[in-house]
């Protein structure tokens, strides 16, 4: 397929290999953190990992919407689900599964509330549309990647006076997770694989106090394997030229100054919490988004009675360690014993971008770097 | 004037009558057991289906003495819509359980039918389904000799699900087992995958995509005869990957041989319309359903032989070997991607895609 296809010629993974192992350093040690949980499913999908020499380490970082959602705001939207018979709960497929307190949205759709799934929150206007005697609340997760379309919905719905729609807001912004991971004294790091998504909307001059205050390179990438090997590339020969900057790799789609229609279309809608809570990092001052007071109107959380309590991860779940890339996803207490893709006890092992579940499914074998002997 | 006598005989007559299906529409009558259910059996499926078997209407079928021994399979069908491009529930009903019989050896021969139908449901639709099941046991050259008919109130069912059971003759040439693919073996697909999970993703309409793809359900006997043919007892074992897909036929075969399988996944046939859409909604179409479609595990030396022989058939032209079996790791299946590197394939989580078939 035309403009995908390119992004995964091996042909060109194999050059990229080679500049890779010619420009570092044999006697040092990378650690390169994607932030991006699309990045980590990439890279185990396709194999990256394969292409890299031993002495980079990728860690997986927070940018899974799924994951950092705590289990408060999920037992919150059940609680919206359950309210009474008239509620229409549309959400993401992906965070159908992810437990809350009380089980999760599919326990909740079993217990006979009508949740849905949607591709977009579009679908759950229309929705609204179609169930003029419904109240349809949609349940908003996703960084800045996923807000601009949730705020374009919103000024729809209000130009067109719909008055049985709203929207429980979750999204969260990804440079105050970025600082929390580097205030963390557990974890060092070399540099950073930016967001690509997040950046078409934000654009790239966010990340530069990043080289200003930490001296690290940030390299914004696409999402096919030729992209993250090229990003990795790239970092490689920031730090052998002996310079930190914040570069774009995914040229193609973002631009340097990002979309300043999708962040008017933000700043009309939204506004920044004074502080949200986070799975696993704990509550991150000004991290994400709620209605701002020109759609009150429509803001889920005015509407309906919601619980708002903070819900304690289980005691063995260490999806906290994993999406600060302290730990491994394997080297967490519980993974694949009691924590698997089919009975998750952690966020990150639900969605397919979480580390957990992108280990569990592609992923040993790519670090036993077994050699395999294929006939083609 | 009309004499008591004459009355009589009419009424006499009526009752004897073949009855007749009238109704535009589905009643709870029809699944009372009363004159209404004897209109929608004898007036429309006992016609349709029309054999000597199911024309006696006893309360069981009475078969003939079989020539070896019996597999039997039930599968039930709930896809939505009820119909789509290439196909609909009742040809699906038909083609599903027929395909169980013939990937584990077994020559079709006599399926039931049961249906539970939603009140109000047009009658015209369930005559389409009827005749489709008829059309598609008519060519599989499988006997409908028996079934049963419920109906449900309005919003307890989503217009007609389909349960079929199927029984077959396990054919002589057929060694199949899992326990008994090797080291070597090779791995065949029968044809392009995800044909029908996406064809029904695309028919309901929920996502604004449009593609020019028709869903693979088929007879898979056909090409099952022609490859039992061709190698015999190197035919190791087969599956055909309906829901699930692919991945988890061969991880369901790693388990069970406890080896390994390293599938090249630049050899897998996909339609560049499936591989479109699938890369639109995040799929992967190692797990997007197949109708119509079989992986074989066949001995190295047999495998051109196998391939040219599903190559022969009309839904086989695209068949490709796409993998090998290996020691390590065991139970497990490998993938060496497109781009060159390796990643695990897992069986399939959860459900991407409710209510396929």
């Amino acid at each position: 397929m035309k403009y995908v296809d390119e992004y995964r010629d091996p042909e060109l993974a194999r050059s990229l290999s080679r500049r890779i192992a010619e420009r570092v350093d044999p006697d040092r040690h990378y650690k390169v953190m994607e932030v991006c949980g699309g990045h980590t499913h990439s890279i185990y999908r396709y194999g990256v990992h394969d292409y890299l020499p031993e002495s980079i380490e990728l860690v997986h970082g927070p940018g899974c919407p799924v994951c950092v959602i705590p289990m408060g705001r999920i037992d919150d939207g059940a609680a919206i689900a359950e309210a009474d018979d008239n509620v229409i709960l549309a959400c993401f497929g992906d965070l159908i599964r992810v437990p809350g307190g009380n089980g999760s949205f599919l326990d909740a759709k079993a217990r006979g509330a009508d949740i849905r799934i949607v591709y977009s929150p579009l679908d759950a206007l229309r929705i609204a549309r179609e169930n003029p005697d419904r109240q349809v609340v949609f349940y908003a997760i996703g960084f800045e990647t996923t807000a601009p379309s949730t705020a374009l919905t919103l000024q729809r719905a209000k130009a067109d006076g719909t008055t049985n729609f709203s929207v429980f807001c979750n999204h969260v912004t990804i440079i105050p997770a970025m600082k929390a991971i580097l205030d963390s004294p557990d974890l060092r790091l070399d540099a950073f694989i930016g967001p690509g998504h997040v950046s078409t909307v934000i654009g790239c001059r966010p990340y530069e106090w990043v080289p200003r205050e930490w001296n690290m390179p940030v390299v914004v990438a696409g999402f096919e394997p030729v992209d993250l090997l090229e990003s990795v590339a790239m970092i490689v020969d920031q730090l052998a030229d002996g310079r930190t900057e914040v570069e774009n790799q995914y040229r193609r789609i973002v631009p340097w100054d990002g979309n300043p229609a999708a962040l008017r279309c933000i700043a009309d809608t939204m506004e920044l919490r004074p502080w949200f809570e986070w799975r696993g990092l704990g509550s991150i001052a000004q991290s994400a988004l709620q209605l701002s007071s020109r759609y009150e109107d429509f803001d889920a959380e005015l509407r309906y009675d919601v619980p708002g309590i903070r819900v304690a991860d289980p005691k063995a779940c260490q999806c906290g360690e994993v999406l600060k890339g302290v730990l491994k996803p394997w080297e967490c207490k519980v993974f694949g014993t009691a924590c698997t893709p089919e009975t998750p006890i952690g966020t990150c092992m639900v969605s397919s971008e979480g580390a957990c579940a992108a280990y569990y499914n592609y992923g040993k074998y790519a670090r036993q770097r077994v050699e395999l002997k294929v006939k083609a | 004037m009309i004499s008591e006598e004459s009355v009589e005989a009419r009424i006499e007559q009526r009752r004897r009558a073949r009855p007749r299906l009238k109704d535009e529409r589905v009643t709870m009558a029809h699944g009372a057991g009363g004159k209404a259910s004897r209109a929608l059996v004898e007036g429309l499926i006992v016609p349709a289906f029309d054999n000597a078997v199911l024309d006696r209407l006893g309360d069981a079928a009475v078969l003939p003495r079989p020539s070896g021994p019996i597999a039997m399979t039930t599968d039930s069908f709930v896809v939505r819509p009820i119909r789509f491009p290439g196909g609909s529930i009742g040809s699906l009903a038909v083609h599903g359980t027929v395909n169980d019989l013939a990937v584990s050896g077994a020559r079709p021969q006599a399926l039931s039918v049961g249906l539970i139908l939603e009140e109000g449901l047009e009658t015209s639709v369930l005559r389409d389904e009827i005749e489709a099941m008829a059309a598609a046991a008519d060519a599989a050259g499988v006997m409908l000799a028996c079934g049963d008919t419920k109906v449900v109130e309005r919003g307890k069912a989503d217009q007609m699900y389909v349960n079929t059971t199927g029984i077959g003759v396990v054919d002589d040439r057929a060694r199949l087992d899992p326990a008994s693919v090797q080291v070597g073996d090779r791995v065949i697909v029968s044809g392009p995958i995800g044909d029908h999970g996406i064809t029904i993703l695309i028919a309901r309409g929920d996502l604004d995509l449009q593609g020019d793809v028709v869903s693979d359900t088929a007879d898979l006997w056909p090409m099952v005869d022609v490859l039992l043919d061709a190698c015999g007892p190197e035919l190791r074992c087969m599956r055909d990957a309906t829901r699930g897909g692919v991945a988890t036929v061969l991880n369901e075969i790693a388990l069970a041989a406890e080896i390994g399988i390293v599938l090249d996944e630049a050899a897998v046939p996909v339609r560049p319309v499936v591989y479109g859409a699938c890369e639109l909604l995040g799929l992967d179409p190692l797990y997007v359903a197949n109708e119509g479609r079989l992986v074989a595990f066949v001995a190295p030396g047999a495998a051109e032989r196998a391939l040219a022989a599903i190559m022969s058939t009309p839904s086989g032209i695209e068949a490709a070997i796409v993998g090998e079996v290996t020691a390590d790791p065991p139970g497990r299946v490998l993938g060496r991607t497109s781009f060159g590197g390796h990643r695990m394939i897992d069986m399939l989580v959860g459900d991407p895609l409710p209510r396929i078939c």
